[in-house]
């Protein structure tokens, strides 16, 4: 009897291949959507992570309330020595400190006199000890469009657009004009030692980064850190984490009222990233949902389909003596199957195409143009352990259904009835 | 003659909803068919013919009365015991064959078999069997759509008596076959009529069916009009 179902199962594409080929179909379009927006998502989130947010950062609660001005002035004094703590508490952890900072450019010519002048944003960074993770997180050496990463001090990067837009050249000096931890003004001299292009507007405009030892010696806030930022260990932001981290390292200054006592926030903390957190998980949510949806209304019509044009084969099974019930549990056991094929087929394929876009990722910079917001050029597709379930069940299941509710109206209908169908 | 009835109808009603009321489709039909009969309800169109067999198979039930068939009360059964008596004593021969058309000529007659769990090589041999008496034991791995008419119809005898059921309900059989099939099968049916003893029970307005049966019951809008029996010798035209 098995073989005798699996023979005409596999004999008649229009039971097998073709509704397997519509699960695999609607089952690989979700998987592979969910890994999509996840990577999106995710790799917008990073940006953002590794540029300026960390997964976690830590600042005076006094630089926290007035974060957007980088009040300076309200920095983390001995920031060593509260890394080292950082590093103590929360193993595998890497945690950076960083001086953000806003100031004129200056470019003088030879003799001295102001050539060009420009807003610049500056990032302070390690950037020249050896085992410094920093320019590998902001993919400073692949950035780089003219001259060489810095080897001394002294020496800084600065936007090609930027450099372009001054007339400065690999090699030649210019001049941060900008204001002192006590407010004083500072002026202090770098020479160019390569430019960058990120790829993304935002950063592309005026940015200089320097050696965070000069940006403490030009600002007068030496040992002292603006931010420090923490990144998890696997390299991707898991809010749950973040915010535990962040709590447990809050914990132990809660009984301190000092307004320059060390605060922890998670990136999903952050006002301005929050709404983007929140909104990836959303939006993840939705799209899967519609997809789902969408997908199961398809599936469920192929059902209802393939239940309906097998009128004939029910009737005669039934005239054979078969019954009813034996007749619907083997078109159920049918639809598992073909379920399970296509979902499985579907799941494979929608992992392997997001694979693909993990690993090679996709060029959009021409498309990114002019954008003002951190996005990534490259798209790349993420896949998480959701994508092993998030297709696959809805993709069995209203197959399954489908089958169910078509059976249903099949059995409910009088046997003399299908017959009379049947001839007609 | 008593224990050698196979059918047996008492006033039978059968009722179809219509409109606001109901159509009479049977109207307190009485028969009864001996074992071994190859008898036929005879009518025009809407005279019921169809709906007696279907109620004589236990595809459907009786809106009153009852048909007794082989001990059974149609009215009583349930649908798995329904299913037991078509699966165990029937045998369905329809006007448009309704063979599996992705299963092969053999696959098609052995599924009543697999129904009744013989074993494989038993299967084989019945099937064989049954095949030769239609004459297709070379078409056993062609599949319906590469069959001719009258070829599909003889797959459907022979998978209505692979299993030697007691009862054979065959409803417009050669309604889609020409003169010459039709002949052919109709012989078929009678050899094994008397070879086997199963017992016929055709539904029919062809002519060329009607002249084969012994037993002629006559239906005229859902009651039983006339019954004619044919004298043994003077039958079948062979
Ligand atoms: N399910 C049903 N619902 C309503 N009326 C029905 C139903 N089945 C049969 N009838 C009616 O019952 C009457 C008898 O139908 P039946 O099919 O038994 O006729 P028949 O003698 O087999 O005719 P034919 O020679 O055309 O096959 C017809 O008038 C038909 O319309
Ligand atoms: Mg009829």
């Amino acid at each position: 009897m098995i073989r005798f179902l699996i023979k005409g199962l596999i004999r008649d594409k229009s039971r097998s291949a073709l509704p397997i080929i519509v699960v695999a179909i609607g089952v690989m379009l979700t998987v592979f959507m969910h890994a999509y927006i996840a990577g999106i998502m995710g790799d917008t989130i990073e940006m953002n992570a590794r540029f300026s947010e960390g997964h976690m950062k830590v600042t005076t609660r006094a630089y926290a309330a007035e974060i957007d001005q980088v009040p300076n002035d309200l920095a983390i004094l001995e920031a060593d020595g509260l890394v080292s703590k950082l590093e103590n508490q929360f193993a595998g952890v890497s945690w950076a400190s960083r001086i953000k900072f806003g100031g004129l450019i200056d470019a003088p010519d030879e003799n001295g006199e102001t050539k060009a002048q420009g807003p610049a944003m500056g990032i302070g960074i390690d950037l020249l000890s050896t085992e410094s993770e920093e320019p590998a997180r902001l993919n400073l050496t692949k950035s780089l469009v003219r001259g060489q990463m810095p080897r001394q001090s002294g020496e800084v990067l600065i936007s090609d657009h930027f450099a372009t837009k001054l007339g400065v050249n690999i090699g030649d000096p210019v001049t941060l004009i900008g204001s002192t931890m006590e407010g004083g003004m500072s002026m202090y001299n770098f020479t160019v030692a390569g430019t960058l292009s990120f790829g993304m507007e935002a950063m592309d405009r005026g940015t200089i980064i320097a050696d965070l030892t000069d940006v403490g010696k030009a600002l007068q806030m030496e040992g002292a850190a603006g931010e420090i930022l923490g990144f998890l260990p696997d390299g991707f932001y898991d809010h749950e984490e973040a915010v535990k981290m962040a709590e447990a390292f809050n914990a132990g200054y809660s009984g301190d009222q000092d307004e320059y006592a060390p605060q922890m926030v998670a990136l999903g903390q952050q006002e301005k990233m929050s709404f983007y957190v929140e909104l990836s998980e959303v939006w993840l949510y939705y799209i899967s949902l519609i997809f789902i949806i969408a997908m199961s209304l398809v599936l469920w019509n192929a059902g209802l389909l393939g239940g309906l044009r097998r009128y004939g084969e029910v009737g005669i099974r039934l005239a054979m003596g078969e019954e009813k019930r034996h007749v619907y549990v083997t078109m159920i056991w049918e639809s598992v199957f073909i379920g399970l094929a296509g979902s499985v087929v579907g799941t494979g394929i929608g992992l392997f195409c997001a694979w693909l876009l993990q690993k090679y990722g996709l060029d959009i910079s021409g498309m990114m143009e002019g954008s003002s917001v951190m996005m990534p050029s490259v798209i790349r597709a993420r896949i998480t352990p959701p994508d092993l379930w998030l297709g696959f069940f809805p993709g069995l299941l209203s197959t399954v259904i489908g089958t169910m509710l078509s059976g249903i109206g099949i059995f409910k209908r009088q046997t003399a009835r299908l017959f009379k169908e049947l001839e007609a | 003659m008593e224990n050698s009835v196979i059918i047996s109808i008492e006033k039978l009603v059968k009722q179809f909803p219509m409109g606001q009321g109901v159509f009479t489709a049977l109207n307190e039909i009485d028969l009864t068919v001996q074992k071994g009969e190859f008898s036929g309800l005879i009518g025009p169109s809407g005279s019921g013919k169809t709906t007696l067999l279907n109620i004589v198979g236990s595809l459907d039930a009786p809106t009153r009365g009852e048909a007794t068939v082989l001990g059974q009360p149609i009215s009583k059964l349930g649908p798995r015991e329904a299913a037991r008596l078509r699966k165990e004593n029937l045998g369905f021969i329809f006007q448009s064959y309704n063979l599996l058309q992705v299963h092969t000529v053999y696959e098609n007659v052995e599924f009543p078999l697999l129904l009744l769990n013989i074993q494989a090589a038993e299967r084989r041999k019945m099937v064989m069997d049954a095949l030769e008496w239609v004459g297709l034991t070379s078409k056993e791995k062609s599949k319906p759509p590469q069959l001719s008419g009258g070829e599909c119809q003889r797959v459907a005898i022979a998978r209505a008596m692979v299993k030697r059921p007691s009862l054979v309900l065959a409803d417009e059989p050669t309604a889609n076959l020409d003169a010459a099939n039709s002949h052919h099968i109709l012989q078929t049916m009678v050899k094994l009529n008397e070879e086997l003893g199963t017992t016929f029970l055709f539904a029919t307005h062809d002519e060329k069916v009607i002249s084969y049966l012994r037993r002629k019951i006559y239906l005229l809008d859902g009651k039983i009009d006339k019954i004619e029996h044919v004298a043994v010798n003077d039958t079948v035209p062979s």
